[in-house]
């Protein structure tokens, strides 16, 4: 990935409350988009607790999500036993059906050579050549989460996929970036099968994270894309590739397969729809259902009814860059200005961004550059910054564990469009019906710490105490 | 020098564990060796953040990659009175290129960008795995950014492979001992003044307790380090007498102070009624023994039969509410026993509990309590307890919080007991908080519904629906 220089970076040494997560959590997520997957991080045990925590407090479920619990000493030595026995532990306890591995800081500095301990491993292991093994080098001092997001999933694609030479009518492949949340998936799902087309996701996060009831105790992912599912992805007709970090899956996957790949820079927006609409169409021959028409009807509807509440409000964005390219997007065509677009990491998305600035940075670039701004759209991490410049924030990406359903947020398709267009609507308009009385420069709105930071509200119809 | 420091730690004589070592034993340490594959918990340097980011007006810095910082900062439940600066995340990020220079002079300018934009009294920099493993010299860094920069600039040595969290918050105490605690003297001292250690005002449960101290007229001259303040901290070598909180975890804190000041300790707890009434009783001898009037034991008293027969008041409403409701009870060391007590007292009982955390003494005084019966389970696996809770072998499970799937997958009621939570239980007011959430819990009608069969797995009754 190339640098970027002509967006300005930020030039302090010192990262302050920062919006960026590292490679391995998302290669994390990615695997337990994967039926009966055990994510395990090479490195020390902390690496793995913290990545725990910030998904179980987003998600709202049982995340399983193992360590190597590499030591002084081995991380000296060297780290092939404890993955070793790691492996095995894992196998003999909870007999996954994929165990996807995902090296840290500590194994990258050290410098463990993956694919050699990936050959030594199945040399000394003939038994286990049944348990499917996925390594992705996802160092935590280079990337971020989509990062190690699209290193998990072309990871999955390399060592699971299986080329075809027959063609099966009607199935197709999704390579779902990490901007889609599980409940973007389900609704994926449901606009492709409307078109009588048989989708395959890789990862289905919409099975696995969106709250399931199991029947049994599992220590591994309940649900998710089987591992046999992700192996007939090479008898699919087309791979439709959802977000710029998915492109190396999709190469990958191409290479392997000759399925063709069909790119969607993003989903929410009236025209993206439309794109995704006219291929499906296109692939499945079959006209497009009532369903879908209605709800562009009403799409179309809500932007004209919403469209005042957007104009030229001015919007600072802080999320992962294929998200962020979508919300910017997503915004720009309503009329909205952005100001700020702030990028955890430099990737080649940020150059097709539309925004004043975009630069690369953490929540206190964006509480520097919001402090005229009409709303912030960020994760749970930007509501202290917010509060303190009384700006309010819609919260989108994760981690969002201050609000109930985060993982089943859906902002794809015309139905997801739509939705994202009367939240962050609602937020302008309530604004303007409810605030005249405060006047001007009220902060804390729709937030949690706004009381915190000894700001009042005079009577209790703005509605404050719901933030 | 590390090392020496962690065979320092690990002797530690006023530990109860560590005396009914062999010598032998004793020099193995007590961290466990963990199990790669089947490991669970944070890391050195989660432990040493935990201990000492409550002290609410110092920089926390970070040095070390993303992940460290970025995937775990803002997720503690710790207050603050007054100054919020500890709740901003400070981190170098360091970068592949850091790895190969070298992440020190990145830190210094860090430092030094944070004590020129917040001013704060000093700052913590925690050292982790990987500028550990490149030989990152954080002690000369912070030396030098001290004397140029004329602050407390202290290095927190606990990188994460070096053990567990519990270690982590010895190394923590280690640190104050070593940098903080003797370099400020306090304006006024009181014949009454004491330190409490290891009370981190979770979800602000110091303020339940403190305002007891002040009618009794103890002062709390510092707090080790909840609600904490850098000076205050600094100053703690004036106290008259150390309370040690979580005896397990910085008992050596207590220990050393008596050493180096003759500053008597003892071990208390603000859990349970009858802990808490201990607690004061405890204090207010030994403060007396150490010269204070002794007119503040009479106080306590009153404070004592007061509070008391006001809990127990408060209580009584709920002990036909809890008349049979079994608890099984899992949570580390000193608080189980603290609360088995105060929640059979209100009704309920106990079923069992697990004493990982548990010293040996712990464990025999629970079966003094509750007779060879009792289950205590060291290291029940998710599965088991799973199993339990399906089997209804307990009303409601009581744990940390990343065990709360296990209860609400088998659609059991849930409680969470530690670091993530919004309620505080200390002192005598907060046993009736909770067992207002237990019985809020127990109450609630959602239990009914969720067990409910789906309509298409049973025939539909065949009773009318009630109106």
């Amino acid at each position: 990935m190339g640098t970027i220089q002509r967006f300005p970076h930020s030039a302090k040494a010192a990262s302050t409350n920062p919006l960026k997560m590292s490679q391995p959590l998302g290669a994390a997520l990615a695997f337990l988009g994967v039926d009966r997957c055990m994510p395990l991080f090479h490195g020390s045990q902390g690496c793995t607790a913290f990545g725990l925590v910030l998904l179980v407090r987003h998600f709202r479920e049982a995340i399983p999500l193992q360590t190597t619990a590499m030591d002084q000493v081995s991380t000296i030595l060297g780290g092939y036993d404890n993955l070793e026995q790691a492996v095995r532990t894992i196998h003999e306890r909870n007999a996954p059906a994929l165990i996807g591995v995902a090296t840290t800081g500590v194994t990258e500095t050290k410098g463990e050579d993956m694919a050699g301990q990936y050959s030594l491993f199945r040399q000394r292991n003939p038994a286990l050549s049944g348990l499917k093994l996925v390594f992705a080098n996802t160092p935590d001092f280079s990337g971020g989460f989509e990062d190690g997001f699209s290193a998990a999933v072309t990871g999955i694609v390399e060592e699971v996929v299986q080329p075809a030479d027959f063609t099966v009518k009607g199935q197709i492949n999704v390579l779902a970036g990490c901007h889609l949340s599980p409940g973007d998936v389900e609704e994926l799902r449901d606009i492709i099968e409307g078109f009588g087309l048989s989708p395959i996701f890789l990862p289905d996060l919409s099975l696995s994270m969106s709250g399931r009831q199991p029947d049994d105790f599992t220590a591994t992912s309940l649900g998710g894309v089987t591992v046999e599912r992700i192996a007939a992805m090479g008898a699919s007709e087309a791979t439709l590739v959802i977000g710029e970090h998915m492109r190396v899956a999709a190469a990958a996957l191409e290479l392997k397969t000759d399925v063709r790949s069909l790119f969607f820079d993003r989903l929410t927006g009236l025209e993206a729809s439309d794109r995704l609409v006219r291929t499906l169409s296109e692939l499945s021959g079959r006209p497009v259902p009532a369903k879908l028409r209605r709800q562009r009807e009403t799409l179309v509807d809500a932007m004209l009814d919403g469209h005042f509440f957007f104009s030229r409000k001015r919007i600072a964005v802080a999320l992962e860059p294929d998200l962020l390219y979508a919300v910017t997007g997503f915004l720009s065509d309503m009329g909205a200005e952005v100001i700020a677009a702030v990028s955890p990491t430099q990737t080649a998305v940020l150059e097709k961004l539309k925004a004043a600035t975009v630069m690369v940075g953490d929540h206190s670039d964006v509480e520097t550059l919001a402090r005229d701004a009409d709303l912030i759209v960020s994760n749970s991490h930007g509501r202290q910054g917010a509060a303190r410049i009384g700006v309010p924030l819609h919260r989108m990406g994760l981690p969002m564990f201050d609000r109930l359903g985060a993982g089943l947020k859906v902002h794809v398709g015309y139905r997801g469009t739509r939705e994202l267009l009367f939240e962050i609507g609602n937020l302008f308009l309530s604004r303007e019906m409810d605030h005249d009385a405060h006047g001007h420069g009220h902060g804390g709105h729709g937030h949690g710490d706004g009381h915190e930071h000894g700001q009042h509200c005079g009577s209790g119809s703005c509605g404050c105490s719901a933030g | 020098m590390l090392q020496e420091k962690l065979q320092d730690v690990f002797n530690e004589p006023g530990c109860a564990t560590n005396q009914t070592k062999s010598e032998k034993e004793r020099k193995k340490g007590c961290s466990k060796a963990l199990k790669p594959g089947a490991a669970a918990g944070g890391c050195a340097y989660d432990g040493a953040m935990i201990a000492l980011q409550p002290i609410a007006d110092a920089a926390h810095l970070v040095h070390g990659p993303i992940a460290c910082l970025g995937n775990s900062w803002d997720n503690r439940g710790t207050k603050s009175s007054g100054s919020q600066l500890y709740r901003t995340g400070f981190t170098t990020d360091m970068s592949e290129l850091d790895i190969i220079h070298g992440g020190e002079k990145k830190l210094y300018k860090a430092i030094k960008e944070i004590v020129q934009q917040y001013d704060p009294p000093a700052v913590f920099v925690y050292q982790t795995c990987v500028p550990a493993m490149i030989g990152d010299d954080i002690e000369a860094v912070c030396k030098f950014a001290a004397k140029k920069l004329g602050k407390p600039v202290i290095p927190v040595m606990a990188p994460g492979f070096v053990g567990s969290k519990n270690l982590g918050n010895k190394l923590a105490g280690e640190t104050l001992l070593d940098h903080v605690i003797g370099t400020v003297e306090p304006e006024v001292t009181t014949p009454t003044d004491i330190c409490i250690v290891g009370e981190y005002n979770l979800a602000g449960e110091l303020w339940l307790v403190k305002p007891l101290l002040d009618e009794i007229g103890i002062r709390i001259l510092s707090c080790i380090s909840g609600d904490g303040r850098y000076n205050e901290v600094a100053q703690a070598h004036r106290a008259r007498l150390t309370m040690v909180v979580c005896s397990q975890a910085l008992v050596n804190v207590g220990r050393k102070m008596q050493e180096r000041w003759g500053i008597p300790y003892f071990e208390g707890s603000f859990y349970g009624v009858s802990d808490m009434s201990d607690t004061l009783r405890t204090m207010a001898r030994l403060l007396v023994e150490r010269g204070a009037d002794k007119a503040i034991i009479d106080r306590t008293e009153g404070v004592i039969a007061r509070e008391e027969s006001r809990v127990w008041r408060r209580l009584e409403p709920y002990k036909p509410r809890f008349d049979g409701k079994r608890v099984l009870l899992f949570t580390g060391g000193v608080k189980s026993w603290s609360m088995v007590t105060a929640l059979e007292g209100a009704g309920l009982t106990i079923v069992g509990t697990s004493t990982k955390k548990s010293t040996k003494e712990d464990k025999e005084r629970i079966k003094k309590m509750k007779g060879e019966e009792f289950h205590q389970w060291d290291d029940l696996k998710p599965r088991d307890i799973y199993k339990m809770l399906r089997d209804s072998e307990a009303d409601i499970m009581m744990s940390g919080g990343r065990s709360q799937f296990i209860a609400l997958k088998a659609k059991v009621p849930w409680l969470d007991l530690n670091q993530e939570r919004h309620t505080p239980y200390a002192g005598y007011d907060g046993i009736v908080n909770l067992c207002e959430e237990i019985d809020k819990t127990l109450s609630n009608p959602i239990w009914r519904q969720v067990r409910l069969a789906a309509p298409w797995e049973s025939k539909p009754d065949a009773k009318p629906v009630e109106a």
